[in-house]
Order: structure tokens, then C-alpha cells, then sequence
């Protein structure tokens, strides 16, 4: 709803696209809550098994998870890209960009899915089928892999919401620059930006654990 | 007083009470103060009198400094007060008579270092302190004490000590105190406190079992430590371990105490000493938490080369 | 005052009301949901109380007692006490007071109420199934691996409204960041908008981190996660600090409202303005800052180190502060200033008393010699409800009182509003006073049964609770006969200031025709040249 609807609650725009950024930070907030309950189990657990976790992120695949941190570089350029061709009046520019963001979260997920998949085979699933070496290890590191999945499971959810988020974006593009469609877009940039840094962590966190 | 106290059995329930005595007094200076003021200023100014409001008062900063101030200093003495108190209770002294507990739905099991097993009940002598080292076979328990005014919560996985100096004979109820399941409020028993000779008595008794030590030291030979905790064996030797500061494989160091020792036992790969291949197998499932407390007990005794 | 146009006879289809955008409505939506719950706890805590009657009772069986006081825990804090200010008086007032037409995001609000019901059904989907054993606190491992009760379909609940209490606090943070009229300075708002300000803080960076809690807890019971179960290699006290770290500040978000409320009834009924404005709204960011640091006062003796239960204890003792400084200031409000004992100021002048009772025990458990002792015990019961019965629910009769003529437009019978508050006083104190001395002299909590030497204690709290019960229940009828029966309130029965007071009682649909504008400072009323109330 545009401020100027005779029951919007907004007296101008200025006021509206204000309140649209203070909303999204606010929500931001209690990402940063939700994530950061897990990443305090995670490094709690870390403390606890130095060595289960050096041992269970040899096994993560390193090639895919460094593919898919470039590539949530890039879309975060291209969606910075997309928020100033938006504000500069300019759909038709604004939804390219914002394509080429949404093709890299989905290539982002299907590598995601890769990588799933890849863990099921070698048994690395937690539960009963669960196989890791060396053995004596295997309790911390089912932890890792409870909290590998859980924690970059919930990343590519939001991830998902971004890309449906986008491409809801594009559509309202093709209805020309219309008011409130920068602020959409600018909202819609710091959600990304977000989910991008939440994944700068995760991928330290269980790719690069490792050690040599 | 009875009726709103417990008696005072042990050496620190009277310095709980008196703690208790100053915060109360503090609160019902307060009270007293703002139920006063509340009292006077809604008869003084009840809008039916005619009375002198002139002049109001909206804001005074000085007024603020002064009724911020005085709460500020009246709670950090409060804060000293309890948390020496409390660092009291959690120090036991070094020559406590020691009694091991495990916590399970719904009853407590006792063993007494010189042997005697006791189930929801613990006797022990007057005049010495008693240091209870406790673990629950299941989920979270609390070992609760009204009369000695010491409680400690009783965790799986892990040990909790407890500490107390019974100044009274008499008996006096436990209880456990966190939640825990169906039949948690009749998770109680009694600690009975005996003069000292009758307490020689008491443990003297016929039906008096080998001291925990005694059945560590057969456990340790029959569940085959023995085998390969001995010079030159597969394991390491563990005379004078207890208490020591370990260099661990990995890196870091470890505390060999109680806990450390369970763990070792239970869960044998999770801190491998330095230098040793992680071969030892767990005894998870084989031994119960009694028994472990008895090897514990056994390991603790074996001084140092 | 049917025949004007507003909020209630503008348009009284069903789907008017079930998919309204308007503020005020979903106010009154809210009001509806969180009452019956409240009747849901209460009913839970009348069988408890019956229970204890006896020290063997067997009016229920073991199992179905601590299913009770879970779903006694469970309703009253998540889907009573948590969503009742804010979302009640909040959603109706936070608009009118800052001079706006409604929250900076309807649409959100209408879902806000949506989720909470959702949270609801399964809630009491959980109890109709069978219910859940594990206290409100759902400590591990027993609700993780031992429990077998429906602990996932009530932690889904509780998660699902935890979602909708983050939408309200989105939507008020951004409401009086943005939405102010002309003139409204920070330092001009109602100290109800500062105090519901705080509370959102809390409610978006604190619930989130319960979610997670409870989602790891329902992966331990259908997956085997292992992180709280030790002999899975999981650390149980980890669950405590993520529970904490949430149901710490969650007691702030019950209290915070409750203060609003009396700061804005004591101004009004002692014609003056309230004293110490600044501190008043200092204190509020204060308790809401400072709360998320004193979680590891509810862990002294659960295993925690002594030098972090050290911290904890210090910091409690600070976050005592500013409430003490908030205290003081209403009482010296009163002075000079011309009394009305009505019925709103009967329970403001409730809540200064019980909720000073109730923090002053907290400062006998932030003193770790003596939490020990105290620690799961009656007498932390009887702490707790002093501040969430006597303090914020008491707050919440007060002002829905107070608020009741603007939201309705009806005046509710004084004398039985006077008589509520008196039985509600009376009622609670003798229901709660008795239990600081069970507490002290060690019966402990969640007890079905109990030794017979604290039967006496025990029948004279059963016997305040059936006062307490009464006191309830007479709000509720001669509430209700208002709406057909009551006075016409006219826009300002009180002469209260305040931007809402300004508009007809019941408000018009979009609140103000023209914009206000504010050019004067909160609290204006003038106690010595007034005319009589």
C-alpha cells in the first residue's frame, strides 16, 4: 500500500520507505538472535571436541563450498547493483541485475543439494546409518553433522525465501518504476546482504576447520 | 520459630538465616517507607481536603542521585554478603568424610566411603563435615537439605559436590528439589544425624559392606583395568593421577578429578592423555554410576611414584 | 454512542472483523484470544490448589498434577501474561498516542494475531491430546529423551506464538520511530509508549533465541541430536542457558507494560504530572538493557561456575535499580497532587505494593547464600507471582479499566470496580503470602504431595485463591454488562491527557480526521486550580 491511500497509515513517502528500512533491520535483529543461539552451540560443542570437529570438517567438500561463497560474493555485488539502477529509476536494469542475484542463490542451492547429497552417500547423515572415521570420533562428529545441516540447512531456507522474494521483485518491475518499488528492492538488498554474511561465517566455521 | 523456620542442624544455617534476617529488615524498611508514604500522601492529598499544593515538585535530580544511591549500596552489600557465604558452601574442608550419591527416578543411592549403602537415607555424624560427591543415572535431580540450607542440583554425565557440617542430632528431611518426572515429590528420604560413637555404631553393623575403596579395587581387577593400567602395559600407569594437572593428545591439559576420572571410564576417547593411541574401550552400559563411583574411590586412594 | 460513526459500528460483518487492518480491532481480536487462555491457566491453577488441599490428596493422579502445572506455566506465561498488555492496550493505544492513523505496518498486525492463534491451537492441541509433564522450563534431558508426553506439538506452539510477539514488537518499534505527529518528541511520549518501547527490544532480540532452544530440543527427542543429553555427549546445562537466556528478560517483558500502565494512571488520578519523567523512561531502557544479563540467577546450584554465578549476581542486583527508581517516582507523584482513589488507581496503587513486596524478595535470590536455600522452593513461586499477579496482572486490570471508556465507550459501575480491587488484593495477598514461608521452610516446588507439617499454609493459600478467583471473575461479568448496560463514557470521562483521550469514545476508525499536533509536555494536569474530577 502506497503512503498516499486514504487508510495507509503513512503521511508521505519519505516516512514510509523510513519505516521500511527500520522494519527490516529491526527483523534483521532477530536473525542475527536466531542464528546466533546456534552458532553459541556450535562453538560451545567446538570447545568441547577440538579434534571431532578438526576431523568431521575434513569430510565437508571444500571445492563446492568455496564455489558457492564466490558466488554469494558476486550476487551480493549484483544486488547492490540492482538497488541503484532501482533507485535510479531504471526497472528494466534493476530486474537484470536482480536475476542474475536470484540464478546465483539457485545455483547456490543446487550445489547445496549436491553437497547433501554427496554426505548421504558417504554416510555422514546423522542417525543410525551414520559412518565416520576415525571411529573414535564419531560422537563429536555426528554433533558437527547435526549441526552442519541444521545450521547451513536453515541458511539455504532463508536463502530460499530470498530467491522467491526476488523473482516476486522482478514481476513488480515489468509494472514500471512504480512508488514504493526502491524501497522494495533497497529492503530486499539488506535481507540478502544478511543472508550472505551469515554464510561468510558458516563457511569458516565447518569448511576451513579442518586445519591442514 | 519454628513454624517459620527449619531448625538450624548444620554450620552454615544460621549464618543463612541471619543473611536472610538483613535482607527482610532492608525490605521491610522499604516497604514499610513506600506503603507509608503511599498511605499519608493518598490521605493527606485525597482530593476532598483542602490542603496547600502549591508549589509542586516535578523533578529532582539530587532526590534522584540520593533513592539511587542508597538501593545501589544497601544491594552490594547484599551481593558481598551472599556470595562469600555461598563460596563458603562450596568449599568443602579437606578432611570431609566423604559419601557418594546417585540420583535416579525416584529414589537416591547412598554408599559411605567405609562401605554402607543406604537407599533415601543418609546417616552421618555430628560435628564433621560430609562431602557428598553425586551423579544421576538420569536426568536432573536436586539434593535438598531445609535444615542444613544446602541444595545442589545433581546432573547425568557429570559430578556435583555438596558439602555440610550437621551441628544437631536428630533427623531431618531431604528432598529432591528439580523436577524430574512422575513421582518426583516422593523423591524424599531423611539424613539422620548421629552422635560420633553412634555413628561407629551405625556403620559397625552387621551386613556392612567391603569400603568403596575395597570394591573399587576388586572392580579394577575384575573388569579388567588391571590388564593394561599397569607399568609397561598397554594403558598408563595410574598411581598419583588423581589430582594431577594431564597433558592431553591434541593439546590442552586436564584436571584429573572426579569427573575427569568418570569420563575416562565412560567415555575413554574423548580426552586421551598425551602420547597414548585412543584404544581404550568404553565401559558405558557395563558399569552403573555406583560402581564407577567405586572405581573413582579406588583411583583417588593410589598415591603417586 | 452507537449513532456517531466509529471503530465498532463501521461496517459489523464477521469478515469485517476477522480480516480488519485496523489497529484497534485487532486489539479487541487479541483481547477475546488472550482472555480465554487466562481462563484456560486459571482453570488449571484451581485444580492445583484443590489439590494441595490435602498433603495426599487424590483428586488427580501424579501424572496428571504435573501436567497441570505445565499447562498452568505454559498458557499463563506464553498466551496470557506475554501477549496481554502489548498486544491488548498496546496494538489499541500505541497509534492513538503517537498521533497516528495506525501501525506503521496493518497488514502484519492482522497476521501477528493469526500466528499467536496458530501458536494457540497447538498449545491446546498439546493438552487435548494428553498434555505435556515437563514444567514451563522444560529442562533436558527429561523433556528431550525421558518425558513421554506431546512435548514437540506444545514446543511448536510456543514457537509459532513466539513468531507473532516478534511481529508486534517489529511493528511498535517501528510505529514510534516513525509514526510520531508533529511535535512528539521522544521526550514528550507517554511513559506507556516508552515502557512498550523496551518491551520490544526485548521481545525481538530475546525470542528467537527460545525458538532455537526449543527447536533443539524437539531434534533431540525425534532425532537423537545429542546436544543437552549427556549420554549422548550433549551438555544439559546448554539448554539452560539458551532457555534463560530468553525467560530472563521474557519476566521483564511481563513487568515493563504493567509499569506503563501505572505511569500513565497515578498522573492522571493524582492531577499532576508524574515526577522524574526522564528517570521514569531511562529506567524502562535500563531494565530492558540490563535484563539480558542476569539470566545465570536461575543456575546458581545447577552446575554453573561460581565466578559466572558471581556476575549473575552482582548484575541482578543492578537490574533492581532502575525498577526501585521507578517506584519512587510514582510515590512522590502523589505528593501535592490531588487523589482520586477510583478504581484504576485502586489497582495502580495494588501494583506499587505487591510488585515492591515481589522485588524486594528478589533481592533475597540474587544473594547466593541464600538462593541455595530458597532455590526451587514455594518461596520462589510466591516471588514470582507477587511480580506477574500482583505486579503485571494487576497493571493489566488497572488499565484495561482505566482504557476501558475509550475503547468502548461505556462506564463500567465504580463500586463493584472497587470491590474487584479490593477481593483481587485481598485474595492474592492471602495466596502468595503464605507461600514465601513454605518456601523458606523448604517445601519445594512442583510437589504433588507433601509432608503434613505444611498443610496449614497450604489450605489458607487454596482458601485466597478462591478469593483471588472471585475477584477475577466480577471484572469479567460487570465488564461485560457494560457494553449494554453501562453509562455513555463521553470522550474523557478522566480529563486524562493524552493524544487518545482528544478523540470520541469509541474512537473513529482512522483516529484523528487531521493530524494532531503536539506542542505541550506530557502529564499537564495541574493538581492545585483544577476543578473537581
Amino acid at each position: 500500500m502506497s503512503a498516499e491511500a486514504a487508510d495507509s497509515p503513512f503521511t508521505d513517502p519519505v516516512q514510509q520507505r523510513e519505516a521500511a528500512r527500520i522494519g527490516m533491520w529491526a527483523f534483521l535483529g532477530t536473525e542475527v538472535m536466531f542464528f546466533g543461539a546456534l552458532f553459541l552451540t556450535y562453538f560451545y560443542d567446538r570447545h568441547l571436541y577440538p579434534d571431532g570437529w578438526v576431523a568431521a570438517s575434513k569430510h565437508t567438500d571444500l571445492l563446492l563450498g568455496s564455489l558457492n561463497t564466490g558466488l554469494l560474493l558476486v550476487s551480493s555485488l549484483t544486488m547492490a547493483l540492482a538497488v541503484e539502477a532501482a533507485k535510479a529509476r531504471r526497472p528494466d536494469a534493476a530486474a537484470k541485475r536482480l536475476l542474475a542475484t536470484m540464478g546465483m542463490g539457485a545455483v547456490f542451492l543446487v550445489f547445496k543439494g549436491l553437497e547433501y547429497a554427496e554426505h548421504i552417500r558417504d554416510g555422514l547423515w546423522p542417525g543410525e546409518s551414520f559412518h565416520f572415521e576415525p571411529a573414535s570420533l564419531s560422537r563429536p562428529g555426528e554433533l558437527f553433522y547435526y549441526l552442519y545441516f541444521t545450521m547451513t540447512g536453515l541458511h539455504a531456507l532463508h536463502m530460499l525465501a530470498g530467491v522467491v522474494w526476488l523473482s516476486a521483485l522482478v514481476i513488480a518491475s515489468r509494472r514500471g518504476a512504480a512508488r514504493g518499488f526502491d524501497t522494495h528492492v533497497e529492503v530486499a538488498g539488506l535481507y540478502w546482504h544478511f543472508i550472505d554474511v551469515v554464510w561468510i561465517f558458516l563457511f569458516p566455521m565447518f569448511y576451513l576447520v579442518r586445519g591442514h | 520459630m519454628s513454624w517459620i523456620v527449619p531448625p538450624q542442624a548444620s554450620t552454615v544455617a544460621a549464618r543463612v538465616d541471619l543473611l536472610m534476617g538483613y535482607v527482610l529488615f532492608v525490605a521491610v524498611c522499604f516497604i514499610a517507607l513506600i506503603g507509608g508514604a503511599i498511605f499519608y500522601f493518598a490521605v493527606k492529598y485525597h482530593h476532598s481536603r483542602s490542603v496547600d499544593r502549591s508549589g509542586p515538585v516535578f523533578q529532582s535530580i539530587p532526590l534522584e542521585i540520593f533513592w539511587t544511591g542508597v538501593p545501589l549500596a544497601l544491594t552490594l552489600s547484599m551481593f558481598v554478603w551472599g556470595a562469600r557465604l555461598f563460596i563458603t558452601m562450596r568449599e568443602p574442608p579437606p578432611d570431609s568424610l566423604e559419601v557418594d550419591v546417585v540420583g535416579k527416578q525416584w529414589m537416591w543411592e547412598v554408599q559411605h566411603a567405609e562401605g554402607r549403602r543406604e537407599l533415601n537415607e543418609v546417616h552421618v555424624p555430628v560435628g564433621r563435615p560430609v562431602r557428598l560427591l553425586m551423579t544421576s543415572a538420569d536426568v536432573i535431580h536436586s539434593f535438598f537439605v531445609p535444615a542444613f540450607r544446602v541444595k545442589q542440583d545433581v546432573l547425568p554425565g557429570r559430578y556435583e559436590t555438596e558439602w555440610f557440617e550437621a551441628t544437631e542430632p536428630g533427623r531431618y528431611r531431604l528432598y529432591c528439589a528439580q523436577y524430574c518426572g512422575t513421582a518426583h515429590s516422593a523423591m524424599t528420604g531423611w539424613i539422620t544425624v548421629l552422635s560420633a560413637a553412634d555413628y561407629e555404631r551405625w556403620l559397625a553393623q552387621p551386613g556392612a559392606e567391603p569400603t568403596m575403596t575395597e570394591a573399587g579395587e576388586r572392580l579394577f581387577r575384575r573388569a579388567g583395568c588391571a590388564s593394561c593400567h599397569r607399568a609397561g602395559g598397554a594403558g598408563p600407569a595410574l598411581e598419583g593421577m588423581f589430582g594431577r594437572r594431564e597433558a592431553l593428545e591434541g593439546g590442552g591439559t586436564a584436571l584429573a578429578d572426579e569427573t575427569y576420572v568418570r569420563e575416562s571410564i565412560l567415555r575413554p576417547n574423548a580426552k586421551v592423555l598425551k602420547g597414548w593411541p585412543p584404544r581404550m574401550p568404553s565401559y558405558e552400559g557395563r558399569l552403573d554410576e555406583a560402581q564407577v563411583q567405586q572405581l573413582v574411590s579406588y583411583l583417588k586412594s593410589l598415591k603417586g611414584a | 454512542m452507537e449513532k456517531t460513526e466509529n471503530y465498532l459500528n463501521d461496517e459489523v460483518t464477521v469478515s469485517s472483523w476477522l480480516l480488519t487492518t485496523d489497529h484497534k480491532r485487532i486489539a479487541l481480536l487479541y483481547l477475546m484470544s488472550v482472555t480465554f487462555f487466562f481462563l484456560v491457566g486459571a482453570f488449571a491453577a484451581l485444580l492445583m490448589r484443590l489439590e494441595l488441599l490435602v498433603p495426599n490428596g487424590g483428586l488427580v493422579q501424579a501424572e496428571t498434577y504435573n501436567k497441570l502445572f505445565t499447562m498452568h506455566g505454559v498458557t499463563m506465561v506464553f498466551f496470557f501474561l506475554i501477549p496481554s498488555i502489548p498486544a491488548v492496550l498496546g496494538n489499541f493505544l500505541i497509534p492513538m498516542m503517537v498521533g497516528a492513523k495506525d501501525m506503521a505496518f496493518p497488514r502484519l498486525n492482522l497476521a501477528s494475531w493469526y500466528v499467536f492463534m496458530a501458536g494457540g491451537l497447538f498449545g491446546l492441541a498439546s493438552m487435548i491430546l494428553g498434555g505435556v509433564d515437563t514444567g514451563w522450563t522444560f529442562y533436558a534431558p527429561y523433556s528431550s529423551v525421558y518425558s513421554n508426553t506431546h512435548v514437540i506439538t506444545m514446543a511448536v506452539g510456543i514457537i509459532i506464538a513466539g513468531f507473532s510477539s516478534i511481529m508486534t514488537g517489529l511493528n511498535f518499534i517501528v510505529t514510534i520511530h516513525r509514526l510520531r505527529a508533529p511535535g512528539l518528541t521522544w521526550m514528550r511520549l507517554p511513559l506507556f509508549v516508552w515502557s512498550l518501547y523496551a518491551t520490544s527490544i526485548i521481545f525481538i532480540l530475546g525470542t528467537p533465541v527460545l525458538a532455537m532452544a526449543l527447536v533443539l530440543i524437539a531434534l533431540e527427542r525425534v532425532f537423537g541430536f545429542g546436544v543437552f543429553d549427556p549420554a549422548l555427549g550433549g551438555d544439559p546445562l546448554l539448554f539452560q542457558h539458551l532457555f534463560w537466556f530468553y525467560s530472563h528478560p521474557a519476566v521483564y517483558i511481563m513487568i515493563l507494560p504493567s509499569m506503563g500502565v501505572v505511569s500513565e494512571i497515578v498522573p492522571c488520578f493524582a492531577r499532576k504530572r508524574i515526577f522524574g519523567y526522564a528517570f521514569v523512561a531511562a529506567s524502562s531502557l535500563a531494565i530492558a538493557l540490563i535484563g539480558f544479563l542476569v539470566w545465570g540467577h536461575h543456575m546458581f546450584v545447577s552446575g554453573q561456575s561460581l565466578y559466572a554465578g558471581m556476575a549473575f549476581s552482582l548484575l541482578s542486583y543492578m537490574v533492581a535499580i532502575p525498577s526501585a527508581v521507578k517506584v519512587f517516582n510514582w510515590t512522590a507523584t502523589l505528593h501535592k497532587g490531588r487523589i482520586y482513589l477510583r478504581t484504576p488507581m485502586l489497582y495502580a496503587l495494588g501494583f506499587i505494593g505487591l510488585f515492591t513486596i515481589g522485588g524486594l524478595t528478589g533481592l533475597v535470590l540474587a544473594a547466593m547464600g541464600l538462593d541455595a536455600h530458597v532455590h526451587d522452593t514455594y518461596f520462589i513461586i510466591a516471588h514470582f507471582h507477587y511480580i506477574m499477579v500482583g505486579g503485571a496482572l494487576m497493571g493489566y486490570l488497572g488499565g484495561m479499566h482505566f482504557w476501558w471508556p475509550k475503547i468502548t465507550g461505556k462506564l463500567y459501575p465504580e463500586f463493584w470496580g472497587r470491590i474487584s480491587a479490593g477481593l483481587v488484593f485481598l485474595g492474592f495477598n492471602l495466596t502468595f503470602f503464605p507461600q514465601f514461608l513454605l518456601g523458606y521452610l523448604g517445601m519445594p516446588r512442583r510437589y504433588y504431595h507433601y509432608p503434613p507439617e505444611f498443610q496449614t499454609l497450604n489450605v489458607l493459600s487454596t482458601a485466597g485463591a478462591s478469593i483471588l478467583g472471585v475477584g477475577y471473575l466480577v471484572p469479567l461479568l460487570y465488564l461485560l454488562w457494560s457494553l449494554k448496560w453501562g453509562a455513555d463514557a463521553g470522550p474523557n470521562p478522566w480529563r486524562a491527557t493524552g493524544l487518545e483521550w482528544t478523540t470520541s469514545s469509541p474512537p473513529p476508525k482512522e483516529n484523528y480526521r487531521v493530524t494532531p499536533e503536539v506542542d505541550e509536555e506530557p502529564y499537564a494536569y495541574d493538581a492545585e486550580t483544577e476543578a473537581a474530577l
